[in-house]
């Protein structure tokens, strides 16, 4: 076995115990593209799974689509919207929700880590629990989602009638960050209930996957109370619906305040506030019961 | 190769003081639980000195994964006050694993579908070990721990033996002031034992890293430890020489004699037959067992022959049967 490398204890007595460490960044920063990368590969070792996987997410996106094509072709209007319009709700609900279901969306397995005892495992190691499990099987055929759906963004932009101010070309992506910051935001604060209830993974479920179908459409479809609840209780509605009003520069039909389209990046803000102290709360839960 | 020098001041690496535990459990049925608390761990103190190698006993059950969880940070202590390398587990949790190496011997802390090299490599980043140290650390774990059959094997597919060899690697890369093991050579063979207790006793000597494992296995605590401690129902029972622990509740070493014939009881200076079945017995040793076993082979004709060890439980059960007899005896 060769010499320390890390010096003898100095004048403050404990760098014998410290490790030399030269990289101040935080080492879940760095750690998070390392692990992702390290389970892209080890998927990638069963390659008809992860193709035929991939094509799964791909066609449930392409069948909400078609029903949301189908709902409005058949309709014309719903809510005040057309078909495009639909089209620009369904593409930045599927973005931002995918975006967050990409990088964070394992999170939801927290209560099987905590059954197995692989949350002992995870806080052994220097880096963020939050990050190592939100990385676990990090796969691209999560891509399977984003895609579509930036697709449908796309198309809805490029033929929606919109006036492409500097302002608004700075803001659309903006707002797609922010509505992927509050998703990822509920996705750890639903996934934190399972730091008291372990098996509680399918109301965790409801909760993403409720609101990402229920954002799919404007929400002026269902009436001022469910838009006051995503508004101020569970803000949803900042994720496709105060953004597209704001990017086609209508005013809100259910006569909320228009300050609300700029509001986005605070939510945000909040939103993952919230999740940071839901989780780190959850933890000390954790550390207090062990179970 | 130069040894790890203490820190100065010779501050303990691990200094626990009245460290206690206790749960709250609910039980019965829903809308009548009752909660009841439950206590792992009660008024726990002792220190490890660096340099040290300390076995941390106990019956299972007797509070000792919830110490282990407690020093690593995972559980906070309910009572007392705990350092490990100078830092409070629970609250400064990050800062000590770059400090510290943990081995569950039930657990892999490995990724299952990565080769162990990827997996290493994976560690690495996490722990932040520069890209030459880390090279350089491996090449020489790889070489005292055999690795380089299996470095290109995914996890999934390496024996426990391996797996284990692996994980050791794993909370070594960074190289830890503390190592911490929970029950390391569990279900291993002989030859794997004995590589991974020949490599701890190296790693301690040249090394001068500090080691703290639990264990059910007396061939362990013999080999590693000089000191142990022992801990049950979550009290602390026992701290101090192996020998001491060993010579105040002495436990006999087992004989078992397989016969070529059925026979009488065998009848030997230095053992005690306790049990016979056909032509298998059992013979309880008081004496040298080398020259127990010259008198059988002398005496009797022989199909096979196995020294059993007692194991630390046995050792531990005397122990308390003998503190039970002697409060009864200053109770009477």
């Amino acid at each position: 076995m060769a010499e320390r490398t890390s010096p003898g204890p100095a004048a403050g007595g404990r760098a014998a115990w410290e490790p030399a460490v030269l990289d101040r960044r935080p080492r879940s920063v760095t750690a998070y593209p390392r692990l992702a990368w390290a389970w892209t590969r080890a998927l990638a070792q069963y390659p008809v799974s992860l193709a035929m996987l991939t094509f799964a997410q791909a066609c449930t996106t392409a069948v909400e689509l078609l029903a949301v094509v189908i709902v409005f072709g058949h309709a014309g209007r719903l809510g005040g919207f057309t078909l495009d319009e639909a089209m620009l709700f369904y593409g930045l609900t599927g973005t931002a929700f995918s975006t967050a279901h990409l990088l964070i969306g394992t999170v939801d397995r927290l209560g099987e880590h905590i059954r197995r005892g692989s949350l002992d495992t995870v806080l052994i190691r220097p880096v963020s629990p939050l990050v190592q499990i939100a990385t676990e099987e990090f796969s691209p055929r999560r891509l399977g989602r984003t895609v579509p759906s930036a697709a449908a963004l796309g198309y809805a932009l490029s033929v929606l009638d919109i006036a492409w101010t500097p302002e608004r070309v700075l803001m659309v992506p903006l707002l797609i960050g922010c509505g992927a910051l509050i998703c990822g935001s509920l996705w750890v604060t639903a996934a934190s209930v399972q730091f008291l209830l372990t098996d509680a993974r399918e109301l965790v479920s409801s909760v993403t996957n409720g609101g990402w179908a229920l954002t799919e459409y404007p929400l002026a479809i269902y009436g001022r109370d469910v838009v006051r609840a995503v508004t101020y209780l569970v803000p949803l509605a900042f994720v496709s619906w105060q953004p597209a009003l704001y990017i086609l520069d209508r005013p809100d039909p259910l006569g909320m305040p228009d300050w609300l389209r700029y509001a986005s990046p605070a939510v945000a803000a909040a939103a993952v506030a919230v999740a940071a102290l839901v989780w780190r709360t959850g933890l000390r839960h954790y550390r207090s019961t062990g179970s | 190769m130069t040894a790890r020098t203490p820190a100065s001041g010779g501050a303990p690496i691990i200094d626990a003081d009245g460290i206690g535990r206790t749960f709250t459990r609910s039980e019965g049925p829903l809308f009548r639980r009752r909660r009841r608390t439950v206590t792992a761990v009660r008024d726990v103190s002792f220190q490890v000195t660096a340099g040290e190698i300390v076995g941390y006993l106990g019956p299972n059950g007797a509070g000792k994964s919830t110490t282990m969880k407690m020093l690593t940070g995972i559980l906070s202590p309910s009572a007392g006050r705990l350092r490990v390398t100078g830092l409070e587990p629970s609250r400064q949790r990050t800062r000590l694993a770059a400090r510290m190496g943990v081995v569950f011997g039930q657990r892999t802390t490995l990724w299952w579908d990565l080769p162990l090299r990827d997996s290493l490599a994976l560690t690495r980043h996490m722990y932040r070990v520069p890209a030459r140290d880390h090279a350089r650390r491996l090449a020489e774990l790889t070489e005292l721990l055999e690795l380089g059959p299996f470095l290109a094997t995914p996890v999934r597919q390496l024996s426990l033996g391996q797996r284990m060899r692996g994980d050791l690697t794993a909370a070594l890369l960074h190289d830890p002031a503390l190592l911490v093991l929970d029950e390391p050579t569990i279900g291993l063979d002989v030859v794997s034992k004995s590589t991974i207790r020949e490599f701890l006793l190296r790693l301690n000597a040249e090394r001068g890293t500090t080691i703290l494992l639990t264990t059910h296995d007396l061939g362990d605590v013999e080999r590693l430890c000089r000191r142990v401690i022992v801990i049950d129902h979550g009290s602390l029972a026992f701290d101090g020489d192996l020998a001491a622990l060993r010579d105040g509740a002495p436990s006999p070493r087992t004989l078992v004699v397989d016969l070529a014939a059925p026979s009488e009881p065998i009848e030997v200076p230095g053992a005690r037959t306790v049990r016979v079945r056909g032509t298998r017995q059992w013979l309880e040793l008081d004496g040298n067992p080398a020259a127990v076993i010259a008198d059988v082979s002398h005496h009797y004709a022989i199909a096979d022959l196995t020294l059993n060890e007692p194991d630390i439980e046995d050792v531990v059960a005397r122990l308390y049967r003998r503190e039970g007899a002697a409060r009864e005896l200053s109770a009477g």
